[in-house]
């Protein structure tokens, strides 16, 4: 398990525009850099981050060895109804860190 | 009988030159201080590493949420009050990590019961092996790092506070002398970058004062965070010279020497560099 923050508004009005952002501890490293005895460190990457509402998917990023070590992503999403954010990062290897957040709107 | 004057003038001349010799080596370090020019001496108006960063660099210092050290920092939060079977954890002696608030600004400090000089990576250590029976962290482990990010962060806003009294006068003039001796193969000490010429450019980067306001920090150079061992390792090998192992004396004395020489800046850990 990777050591996650993530941000979310616990209460929001129904139709508000919310920002949600989320910071992973992960190396993030490219495959392409050599060690002080010239040996290739191996590649060690995330491959992807999916947020849900309950069932629905909200944000979905696909990562790649570019991205800088431990991925800050903030997306945005409108509050249309209450319900539990889900959070998924899936490393090179298949190995899943889950995350969620309850979210309530409001009227 | 020339042999017998040649060695009789060899054994006066060593006779009054040695001693000359010798006492030229033994010059104290603040006498070896007040030997440098004025403009060496004199500190500039401290300026934390903060100034010389990118307004991007700075709002992500400023920002709790998206500043990457405090994933450390929450890391720090887990072992606190993590439990290693029948010993205490931080926790249970501390209470809550804010009651430490304080400690980072006055270390290094000098322990009577060690006998030397510790940092705070050294004081937490210590408190693991003669408080809570459990091994040493190795310096700049995850583990260590994270401890000092949690203890570092309790300080934030406080000023700088070390006290150079005492025992710890001797590590004080030895920390001066290593930031005015210069070393490798370029030649340079700290202060020909870090005092005449902060705030120019080296290439592409502008010089700070080397204010170590916010250890330990994040480098977007490291991709990670680092303390401020790994920082000096890194400015060594700058100047091409060797690096001392971490945690090493000389290390932790020019830590308490840049401590008294940044005093009365505000503590910034964790901060974000470039």
């Amino acid at each position: 398990m990777l050591n996650a923050r993530i941000s979310v508004p616990a209460v929001a009005r129904r139709g508000e525009i919310l920002t949600i952002k989320t910071l992973v501890s992960h190396p993030m490293e490219t495959g392409f850099r050599r060690d002080a005895m010239n040996q290739r460190i191996p590649r060690n990457i995330l491959t992807e981050f999916v947020c849900r509402l309950d069932d629905e998917l909200v944000f979905r990023v696909d990562l790649h060895p570019a991205i800088s070590a431990n991925p800050y992503l903030a997306f945005h999403l409108r509050a249309t109804r209450s319900g539990t954010l889900w959070f998924l990062w899936r490393d090179q290897n298949g190995e899943v860190t889950t995350e969620r957040r309850e979210l309530q709107v409001n009227d | 009988m020339t042999e017998r004057r040649a060695a009789l003038l060899l054994a006066v001349l060593s006779a009054v030159a040695l001693p000359l010799l010798c006492a030229a080596q033994l010059r104290t370090d603040a006498q070896v201080f007040e030997d440098l020019p004025a403009a060496a001496r004199e500190l500039p108006a401290a300026r934390s590493g903060y100034h010389y960063q990118s307004e991007e660099i700075q709002a992500l210092q400023d920002d709790d949420f998206a500043n990457p050290a405090m994933l450390w920092v929450d890391r720090g939060r887990v072992l606190w009050r993590q439990v290693a079977g029948s010993e205490p954890s931080c926790e249970q002696c501390h209470g809550e990590a804010q009651s430490l608030r304080g400690a980072a600004v006055r270390y290094p400090q000098y322990d009577a019961g060690v006998g030397r000089l510790l940092n705070l990576e050294g004081r937490i250590n210590q408190c693991r092996t003669e408080r809570q029976g459990l091994e040493a962290l190795a310096y700049e482990s995850d583990a260590l790092l994270s401890l000092t990010a949690l203890v570092s962060h309790q300080s934030r806003g406080l000023p700088i506070d070390v006290s150079i009294d005492g025992a710890a006068q001797a590590y004080f003039e030895e920390g001066r002398r290593y930031f005015y001796t210069r070393r490798g193969q370029m030649n340079l000490a700290c202060y020909h970058c870090h005092q005449l010429n902060a705030g120019r450019y080296l290439r592409g980067d502008r010089l700070s004062q080397g204010q170590a306001t916010g250890y330990p920090i994040y480098r977007l150079d490291w991709q990670t965070l680092g303390s401020l061992h790994r920082r000096l390792r890194f400015c060594n090998t700058g100047v091409r010279a060797e690096p001392f192992a971490f945690g090493d004396p000389a290390y932790v004395s020019l830590e308490l020497f840049l401590a008294w020489r940044a005093r009365g800046l505000p503590w910034e850990a964790p901060a974000v560099r470039r």
